[in-house]
């Protein structure tokens, strides 16, 4: 255990106590730890970033809890200050111990390696023999034996060094995650990301009003959107029909008509999954897709109502979906409820459902309702829920394509469906910066843990019978290594004799 | 099911097979020996240094090797066929993930070993490797199918290559820095001595530096394989980092190998504690592996079970 002394009471005192101890390695590594522990809830408990609907469901199911953890951050854990705490310490940890070494690295680099020690026997693995040359003449072998190592002469002497690019690489990697952060805050302060659904046939263009989602980060401008649109003309997805896989996508791309800007001209383009459309400095992802069922509904005089398609949100793996038609303009108004089945089953378990994501038998079940759709009172509705509280059934039907629900009030016509399409579509200008500096810190990471840093020595000295004692030992810089191979290196290319080199056992 | 199939499925049966054999025969080697010191005979005034025979333990650890080379190359050919019958990578279901990760496991092993003498780790490694194959041959199989579209990408092969190796390299340092543990509490028993099967292992600070090794080379490949992670999470979903359950995990198992790294250098922390770092590092990596697989909701479930 290192033993540290307790903190000095002046201010101060303290502060550069407080200091040493953020920077010291030992605490580098409990925060280490403490991210790793703190990272974990994350990925156990759902995140309102990536699923928002299963937290609700989350807190709802866990009246006690569920408030509780949602009030501690649990629920958007990668927000939370705690997590930002845990990651900022070990930030300033780190920068505050890689700038002294930083400092101490560039003075090594300029200065030359230490002298060599009086005795070089005591050291491990040395070397020694008696050579018929002179001093100097061994001493001027050493020289070119030792190309590319840092040399000291002295007399009699020579230190040399090498691997500073381990340390350099240790700096760079650690530099490297800095801007890795600071990448990620770029993209976090001044991008955007937005989510809508797009039906086959319908349009798109990049303006706030026309997302279904859409989230900005703290300091992106009002200018962030480039004026680019798309017209979705075809959505194909294709499902396996093998034993295996059932269901399971094959194919899923979307084929669009993309404007760069309303002048522009059209440029057919094709979205697919690993395929994003670059547009404008933001890139358009295909993330989903689903069935948007057709329906016209008429007033008891058979005037259209309306007649468009409603976008259903899949349940399940084989697209039962739900969805919600809300008209208006009836009087009384009209609200429906539906699922849409692609291929349609009944059974007395699950009721009526899909057994394949695919459009082989399509129906829809229908549960009609009329009154107050509450779409006056200024709260915002969702598109996919009817609230039917106060609203009175009119009745429950199944229909498939082409056929018409009659009820007092009016019909409902099934027409047949469209595909639906969601995009995601996102700016991040972090990014280059956060993939530049990672690279940045793989390399860094890669020459701190394969270079070696070796310092070797060699000493001469005349022998009574005019020869010339030449000894070589060395030290590894780094815990664990020894410098032996560097060690019989050198001696082998200064020419000492085969018997006094040992064998290599690895 | 066709030929390509069944034959890929018969040289996995036949590759785990090999390896139960090389287990056996690495276990002997483990529980017959004794201790295989030089022998020293004294002849009238000169000790003679008598070089150790070849003990039983000795044959049997080198069976053992031959044999899981046998496995691997049955392995390699079980995973070659089944990624022919697929007509793509053998990576599009944790069954394949799985096979790919065993003949990792071996690989790793085996490239090391030709570099030093290994066969003391060879029982861990063989143990792990079957293990692997057990789980993908009973509850893991699938049929192969075609890639969902979001696999459909040259990232996999690059990302998920990478995350293979580096499979095979934390679970061999599982295994030396095991070994390291144990043989540091029976040192620390006994007086710092170790009888039986232990005497087979390298010392304790040799099974450390060993282990530092293994993971020095995994460290930075793990690194790439979050970083092309992120680069194709950034080209099918639009954003590099979404703390995904399994990108969550893929995080703290960096976290905990940095931590290791760092540990092994902090005076106090670089024997038994930097061990432990590493084993719980490889236990992240298997709650990644198969946690998030099976278990949690991610956009990295594609188990296919």
């Amino acid at each position: 255990m290192v033993t540290t002394a307790p903190p000095p009471l002046s201010t101060g005192g303290f502060l550069r106590w407080s200091w040493r101890q953020l920077t010291s390695m030992r605490t580098s590594l409990i925060l280490l730890f403490a991210l790793a522990v703190v990272s974990i809830p994350g990925s156990i408990l759902p995140q309102r970033g990536t699923n928002p609907i299963l937290v609700d469901e989350w807190i709802e199911d866990a009246p006690t809890w569920g408030p509780i953890l949602d009030s501690l951050g649990f629920f958007d854990v990668y927000a939370a200050p705690w997590f930002a705490a845990v990651y900022l310490l070990l930030f300033i940890s780190l920068i505050g111990c890689v700038i002294p070494r930083a400092g101490v690295h560039w003075a090594a680099i300029r200065t030359p390696p230490p002298p060599a020690p009086r005795y070089l026997t005591r050291f491990p693995g040395t070397i020694e023999w008696a050579d018929p040359r002179s001093e100097a003449e061994v001493l001027a072998a050493a020289r070119g034996a030792l190309k590319g190592w840092r040399i000291r002469a002295e007399d009699g002497a020579i230190s040399a060094e090498r691997g500073y690019l381990k340390e350099t690489g240790n700096l760079i990697f650690h530099i490297a995650l800095v801007g890795v952060l600071i990448g990620v805050a770029l993209g976090g302060l001044f991008g955007w990301r937005g989510n809508v659904i797009v039906r086959e046939g319908n349009g798109f263009s990049n303006t706030l009003t026309q997302y279904d989602a859409w989230g900005g980060g703290r300091l992106t401008g009002d200018g962030a959107l480039a004026p680019f649109s798309f017209t979705l003309t075809d959505f194909r997805v294709e499902f396996s029909r093998e034993e295996a896989q059932r269901g399971s996508p094959t194919l899923f791309e979307a084929e669009v008509r993309y404007q760069a800007s309303p002048q522009a001209a059209p440029v057919r383009e094709v979205i697919e999954v690993n395929y994003p459309l670059e547009a404008d400095g933001a890139k358009v992802f295909l993330v989903g897709h689903g069935y948007a069922p057709h329906f016209i509904v008429r007033d008891a005089s058979g005037a259209v109502l309306f007649d468009d398609s409603v976008p259903f949100l899949p349940q399940d793996g084989s697209f039962t979906s739900t969805g919600v038609v809300k008209v208006p303009d009836a009087s009384p108004q009209i609200g429906v409820t539906a699922l849409f089945l692609p291929t349609t089953a009944v059974d007395d378990i699950r009721g009526p459902h899909s057994t394949f994501p695919e459009a082989d038998n399509p129906s829809v079940f229908l549960s009609a309702w009329k009154g107050d759709l509450g779409l006056d009172g200024g709260v915002p509705q969702s598109v996919y829920t009817l609230k039917t509280e106060g609203m009175e059934q009119i009745g429950l039907e199944a229909l498939v394509p082409g056929q018409t629900w009659e009820f007092p009030e009016g019909s409902i016509e099934f027409t047949g469906f469209d595909r639906w399409a969601s995009f995601q579509i996102a700016h991040d200008p972090g990014k280059e910066v956060t993939l530049i500096t990672a690279v940045l810190a793989m390399i860094g990471l890669i020459l701190t843990l394969s270079v070696r840093r070796r310092r070797i020595w060699v000493k001469v000295d005349s022998l009574p019978d005019g020869r010339t004692l030449v000894q070589v030992a060395g030290i590894a810089r780094e815990d664990g290594g020894d410098a032996t191979r560097e060690i019989a290196h050198a001696a082998r290319s200064l020419g000492a004799p085969a018997e006094v080199i040992p064998e290599e056992d690895e | 099911m066709n030929g390509l199939a069944e034959a890929s499925n018969a040289f996995i049966y036949a590759s785990m097979a090999a390896l139960t054999v090389a287990m056996i025969a690495f276990a002997i080697a483990f529980s017959g020996t004794r201790s295989s010191a030089p022998v020293t005979v004294p002849a009238g005034d000169v000790a003679l240094l008598e070089r150790p025979r070849p003990t039983p333990g000795r044959r049997a650890s080198n069976i053992g090797m031959s044999v899981t080379w046998l496995a691997t190359v049955l392995l390699t050919i079980g995973v070659v066929l089944r990624g022919l019958w697929a007509d793509r990578v053998p990576w599009g279901n944790m069954y394949e993930f799985s096979i790919t990760s065993a003949l990792g496991i071996l690989l790793v092993f085996l490239i090391w070993s030709t570099r030093r003498d290994l066969r003391w780790l060879g029982l861990f490694v063989v143990i792990a490797a079957l293990l692997t194959l057990g789980l993908a041959v009973t509850v893991l199989y699938t049929e192969a199918a075609q890639l969902v579209p979001a696999l459909k990408s040259y990232w996999l092969i690059i990302h998920v290559s990478a995350a293979i190796v580096c499979a095979g390299a934390f679970t061999v340092g599982a295994g030396t820095a095991s070994l390291s543990l144990i043989r540091a509490r029976v040192e620390s028993r006994h007086g710092g001595q170790v009888t039986g099967w232990l005497t087979n292992v390298p010392s304790t600070e040799r099974l450390r530096t060993l282990t530092n090794r293994v993971l020095a080379f995994a460290f930075p490949l793990w690194t790439f394989a979050v970083i092309a992670g992120a680069i194709w999470a950034e080209n099918a979903w639009g954003r590099y980092w979404g703390w995904d359950p399994k990108e969550t995990w893929a995080f703290i198992t960096w976290v905990l190998y940095a931590a290791y790294l760092h540990a092994r250098s902090t005076a106090g922390w670089r024997g038994n504690v930097a061990s432990w770092i590493a084993i719980l590092g490889w236990v992240s990596f298997l709650i990644n592996y198969f946690g998030v697989n099976i278990f949690v909701n991610s956009l990295h479930s594609y188990a296919g079970v």
